[in-house]
């Protein structure tokens, strides 16, 4: 058996050790170590970006991260974005109010593609949208309720901050 | 009273579980299966001479390397035949593991079970196969001939099929027309591609005997069925679940493919769990394909542009198996006459194997062929006469009064083809005003005077939905007022768990979330059929309505003995019933749930109450569960369509070629849709959107670039280019509502109805844009500036 | 699609990095970004028997550094270090332009720009910024340090100009020149793919005009350079340009063809991109 490494993860905020082998890939040891299974693979050659998380707060393929390589990084999953009281954070409320999803699978990785600039997304032009989101493959929606949807989130933060 | 949800665009209740990383896929289960990896052929067309796995058997942690050696029984004979029908003469299905040839690349040939997918993969490499090669028959047409290599060593040809079909008298027509034309038209491969790859995880358990299956299925019930007859299990025994299912577009309605049998098998022979998950390379030559035809069109019409007559003679690309039968060449022989009425009609097709990946439906499914030829005759027909195109269409199109209409040729379920209900002139003219079809001619005259190549492209369909031969719904209202409901026809991003959801609302008058829908699980519903050929909403959807009006019947009974109280008399709203015109006086269903199951165990005060009212209900009866009645709030129903139901629409593009990169651009993609009544727009617009952009996909950047011995040159995603958002345009959908008669709900199918024109709308476009005929598809950008600069050819 | 096995290399220093390769340089890969070899590890198209992880480098620079005359990239700057990087898009705004077009965001956060250059992929962007203006990289090995000119780099298709015992440690490019204009064009089919054909172009002044040269992406085993000798700036701008530089191409370039593009369309691509690129950084110089 290959030798493995012990690694230490901070994975959605939380400190995570594991053992791996060098060859895993990060998508797998995050979905079948950790059992955080809400990071898909779509291709696993960095295509369709249904495996995007964030690492150090900036998205990146988890299917081509060898997971020894980001040892010591911190990871956010789509299971870490929510409010801490399990409220839907604005952009995923967004993509439920603007049907920005069918099947579900590319979702997470249109999420995490998304976190870094949502806030900022209802500025942009069309086609600055669509180039920041370009690397990630949905086949059920044609895109325009994934627009909308990143489009939106910002509104919906605005209108709980008026909550508040 | 409570707003009707039938027709809101409601919010979908997956997504909360699908937004957090809750959805469960298949890969999500049983993370302590073993993993299971397969030897795929890498020839097109060879004997498989020797099989040597002893160094993969050798591997540290492979627990077992299966070749059809190790089969026996019914697993070591050759699949199912789903399909059969009398005019498919020859058909060839696959062997679980490959026997004594390989007919495609892809081809699985032996079975690795590992610790997991890594060391798997490892002692796939470690099996060393001796072929000796044979001719490969790779090109559609060519496989066709004569003369040509034979895909399967046994059979003297490549025919599988064959049939034809009449109505009125087309060589008379044609000999006394003013006009007959003859065309040539190719349409080339595409898939399906779903985000998710199929993948399957059994846990067969010896102490009980029996299997459970995860599998990324559109038809888990014929997986459960086929499964235990094929392991002689009782199927009660075999339990298939298809879960969250990450998009399928009928590329995962097959049964079988032969990872779906192996996975169960060697669990059963391990006595572990085994996990598959195709990945992306095996999906490219392991997972079915569609579109390839190739058809020769006779066509006759007066000086008006009348079609009086068409004679369509086609061959189908079957790929190396058929195991799914003819039903691509039928779909597209039964569909090609669209919305036009042609008095003389004729089709012949051949359904030819070819030493490439097999073939099935793959959403639209024969459609986008047929629409695509059609359209093309109808511009191409214009051109010649002279006539605009929309007018000729509208000159063409059955009238609204004609309905129902006898399209005079045979359906995939046997039956005729009989359009249920349409209005196909008043849809190509909410089209033709949404496009500002004036203004646009009038700008495409101006920008030609400035050298710009801008063209504009119809495409009018009739997409026959919501076939049989049944589908069912489980309906249970439980103690707390949540109705669960049970359904056979799994989701794979159709919204199922809403929009029958909204149906149970409107009738039981709950919210739409206090609806839970589980769809997809053998042991919910042992009946069903599937999901495909857009039938969901229609079939299962009419009998969700049945069971919820059954269950209401049920619950308006015990209100009635409980409340002293008229059946007729009582109304269901916000979650309760109560008396007409008397809100105050009324049971929440949870509680009448209670009162109908009379036991003694529930905790909490609605349960008291609820036994007292039940000692009422029950106490004129003899017994505490009266003859003729059950215990609680449950309803099975049924619903058996006469015929399918026929849903219709235009599509339009404006394109743009670049002069600089001969590349297209799409400048506006306008939808006229029409599919009866709309359970949930928002949805439904989503199934548009989603189905156009597979074919603009399909239309202008999906190809598959086959070689002549028969290797899929491009099997990854980087060169088989699949859109981004980028390449995407903002569509433009205007909905128009014609009920179907032939259901209570009045509702048609509308999963494929975004794709099947898109192949139509694009070569228009571009035909136009160019003034060059488009008879060939997919178009690329090489193929456009081949078309514009043909004296750049090679060398 | 998983990676074979491998004997994973951890090193803290340049120099142990150095001395694992001189231990096992045929066998051996380096890891930076990952976006390139990962894929090519999933489709077990590389077999390396050990892998040497840089990305644990201690005190390496994640930005580009201008001296004098280069802006220099360290091993481990990412596209979007580079992207973000003011140097970059002061003095180097041919890279600056055509970063836009590598791949995704996603795989920029962790792709390198060493990376890039040391893949050599001749369809890639970053080879060519680095011909057009005449870059150079510097190899390292046990023997010692050498720096290689852009011509020198690229030697085929996924061929660099390293020794087996060699690692690429810096790239750097020059500095732009007073008068100097920039421009990249290029066509592929979908955004962030590889390109049918594309094409950097930097115009430096002459006496009484501008010369420009091209370097062309995705037309030839490596990057491809053609030069347009000098002339006055309202030649660039004439129709009869079109002509001249197809003339110049037709010379230079022998594309071959894939399966996106014939070679006679990548070389219909290559003028008409290239009179594009020529005239817009013709536009931005100022002459002699």
């Amino acid at each position: 058996m290959t030798e493995k490494r012990k690694i230490s993860l901070t994975v959605n905020g939380e400190s995570r050790e594991v053992d791996v082998e060098p060859r895993w890939l990060l998508s797998d040891v995050l979905r079948h170590e950790l059992g955080l299974t809400g990071t898909h693979v779509g291709c696993e050659h960095g295509v369709c970006g249904c495996c995007t998380v964030l690492i150090d707060g900036a998205p990146a393929r988890s299917c081509l991260a060898l997971a020894v390589t980001i040892d010591g990084s911190e990871i956010t999953t789509v299971e870490g974005i929510a409010e801490e009281d399990g409220r839907l954070h604005p952009l995923q409320e967004s993509f439920q109010k603007h049907h920005g999803l069918q099947c579900g699978f590319c979702t997470p990785g249109f999420l995490m593609t998304a976190m870094p600039f949502w806030a900022d997304a209802e500025d942009m032009t069309d086609d600055e949208l669509r180039k920041e989101i370009s690397g990630q493959l949905c086949r059920c929606t044609g895109y325009s309720g994934i627009l909308a949807s990143i489009r939106g989130a910002a509104a919906i933060a605005r209108e709980r901050q008026g909550e508040r | 009273m409570t707003t009707k949800m039938f027709g809101a665009p409601v919010q979908r209740n997956e997504d909360p579980r699908l937004l957090t990383g809750k959805g469960r896929f298949v890969d999500d289960f049983e993370s302590g299966a073993y993993g299971a990896a397969f030897l795929r052929s890498d020839f097109g067309h060879a004997r498989i001479l020797s099989i040597d796995t002893s160094e993969a058997l050798a591997l540290d942690g492979v627990y077992g390397v299966y070749t059809h050696a190790d089969l026996e029984g019914l697993l070591s004979e050759p699949l199912p035949l789903l399909i059969p029908s009398p005019n498919l003469f020859a058909p060839r299905t696959q062997y679980a593991l490959a026997k004594e040839e390989v007919c495609y690349v892809g081809e699985v040939v032996a079975m690795v079970v590992a610790r997991d997918r890594y060391v798997a993969e490892d002692a796939v490499g470690l099996i060393f196969v001796d072929y000796e090669p044979l001719p490969v028959a790779s090109d559609l047409e060519g496989a066709s001939l004569p003369d040509a290599p034979v895909v399967h060593s046994d059979m003297p040809d490549n025919v599988s099929g064959r049939a034809t079909e009449e109505k009125g008298d087309v060589d008379s027509a044609m000999a006394s027309a003013a006009h007959v034309f003859e065309w040539r038209f190719e349409i080339e491969r595409a898939a399906a591609m779903p985000m998710e790859t199929r993948g399957v995880v059994a846990n067969y358990d010896h102490r009980t005997g029996s299997l459970l299956l995860h599998d990324s299925t559109q038809a888990p019930t014929g997986v459960r069925g086929g499964l235990a007859q094929l392991f002689g299990l009782d199927p009660d025994s075999v339990h298939v679940v298809a879960p969250d299912v990450g998009g399928g577009f009928g590329m995962k309605v097959i049964q079988f493919y032969p990872e779906e049998v192996m996975v169960a098998w060697a669990s059963r022979k391990l006595g572990h769990p085994v996990k598959w998950i195709e990945d992306r390379r095996e999906d490219f030559v392991g997972s079915n394909h569609e579109r390839g035809q190739v058809h020769h069109i006779k066509v006759a019409a007066d000086t008006d542009g009348r079609i009086l007559a068409m004679d369509v003679k086609f061959i189908n690309d079957a790929g190396a198996y058929c195991s799914y039968g003819l039903i691509i060449p039928i779909v597209t022989a039964a569909q090609i006459q669209g919305p036009y009425k042609i008095e003389n009609f004729r089709y012949e097709y051949r359904n030819i194997f070819t030493n490439k990946v097999p073939t099935s439906p793959y959403r639209g499914a024969g459609r986008p062929q047929a629409v695509y030829v059609m359209e093309r005759v109808m511009d191409k027909v214009a051109g010649e006469l002279g006539i605009d195109r929309a007018e000729i269409r509208r000159r063409n199109f059955i009238g609204p009064d004609e309905f129902p209409y006898e399209v005079g040729v045979a359906w995939q379920d046997g039956g005729n083809v009989v359009y249920d209900s349409g209005e196909y002139e008043k849809g190509l003219d909410v089209l033709l005003e949404a496009l500002d079809y004036e203004a646009f001619l009038t700008e495409q005259k101006e920008a030609r005077e400035h050298g710009r190549l801008l063209g504009l492209g119809f495409g009018c369909y009739v997409e026959g939905t919501g076939i049989g031969p049944y589908e069912g719904a489980v309906i249970k209202i439980l103690n707390d007022g949540t109705v669960n409901v049970a359904i056979a026809v799994g989701t794979q991003g159709q919204g199922h768990e809403t929009v029958f959801a909204q149906i149970v609302a409107d009738e039981l008058g709950v919210a739409v979330d206090a609806v839970k829908l589980v769809s997809g699980d053998t042991r919910r519903l042992g009946y069903g059929v599937g999901t495909f050929a857009s039938r969901s909403a229609v079939v299962a959807g009419n009998a969700v309505h049945k069971a919820a009006q059954t269950v209401k019947l049920k619950a308006a009974e015990v209100a009635s003995r409980s409340l002293e109280v008229a059946v007729e008399d009582l109304v269901f709203a916000d979650g309760r019933v109560h008396v007409d015109g008397a809100p105050d006086v009324g049971i929440p269903l949870g509680q009448l749930a209670i009162i109908s199951n009379p036991l003694r165990y529930a905790f909490g005060k609605e349960s008291e109450e609820a036994v007292l009212l039940a000692q009422r209900a029950y106490a004129g009866s003899d017994r505490p569960l009266p003859e003729g009645t059950s215990p609680g709030l449950e309803a099975t129903e049924f619903f058996s369509p006469t015929a399918g139901v026929f849903a219709f629409g235009t599509h339009a593009a404006i394109v743009e070629i670049d002069h600089d990169t001969c590349n297209m651009k799409i400048l506006r993609y306008v939808v006229h849709h029409d599919c009866g009544k709309v359970i949930n727009p928002m949805i439904v617009d989503g199934q548009v959107q989603g189905g156009v952009a597979q074919g603009i996909g399909g239309a202008f950047f999906e190809k598959f670039e086959y070689d002549d011995e028969g290797q899929l040159t491009n099997a990854s995603f980087m060169d088989f280019l699949i859109p981004y958002a980028t390449e995407i345009p903002a569509l433009e959908l205007h909905h128009t509502e014609t009920p179907s008669p032939l259901n209570p709900l009045g509702i048609k199918g509308v999963g494929e109805a975004g794709t099947i024109p898109g192949a139509a709308v694009i070569a228009n476009a571009v035909s136009d844009a160019l003034g060059q005929p488009i008879d060939t598809m997919p178009l690329s950008p090489l193929k456009l500036f081949e078309l514009m600069h043909p004296g750049h050819q090679e060398a | 699609m998983k990676p074979p096995r491998f004997e994973y290399h951890r090193p803290s220093t340049r120099d142990e990095v150095t001395s694992l390769l001189a231990e096992h340089g045929d066998e051996a890969k380096i890891l930076a970004g990952g976006q390139s070899l990962v894929p090519m590890l999933n489709f077990r198209l590389a077999h390396p028997g050990h892998l040497i992880d840089i990305n644990h480098l201690e005190g390496e620079s994640t930005e580009p550094e201008m001296n004098d005359r280069w802006v220099t990239f360290d091993p481990l700057v990412r596209h979007v270090g580079a992207e973000r990087s003011a140097i970059v898009e002061e003095e180097l705004p041919l890279l600056f332009e055509a970063l836009r077009y590598v791949a995704h965001p996603a795989i920029r956060t962790r792709g390198t720009i060493v990376g890039s250059v040391a893949h050599s992929d001749p369809a890639a962007e970053i080879p060519a910024v680095l011909t057009a203006l005449g870059g150079e990289m510097v190899a390292r090995s046990a023997r010692g340090q050498r720096t290689l000119h852009s011509d020198d780099c690229f030697v085929g298709p996924l061929v660099n100009g390293l020794e087996q015992d060699e690692w690429m440690e810096v790239v750097r490019f020059p500095r732009r020149g007073p008068g100097d204009g920039f421009a990249f064009e290029e066509f592929s089919r979908r955004s962030g793919d590889y390109a049918l054909c594309g094409v950097a172009a930097v115009a430096r002044p002459t006496p009484g005009g501008m010369s420009v040269s091209l370097a062309y992406l995705g037309v030839g085993v490596t990057p491809q350079s053609v030069e347009v000798s000098a002339r006055p700036m309202a030649e660039y701008q004439h129709p009869s340009f079109l002509g001249e530089l197809e003339h110049l191409v037709a010379a230079e370039l022998k594309p071959y063809s894939d399966i996106h593009a014939t070679g006679a369309y990548k070389l219909f691509l290559a003028v008409r991109l290239g009179t594009k690129a020529a005239r817009r950084a013709v536009a931005m110089g100022v002459p002699g």
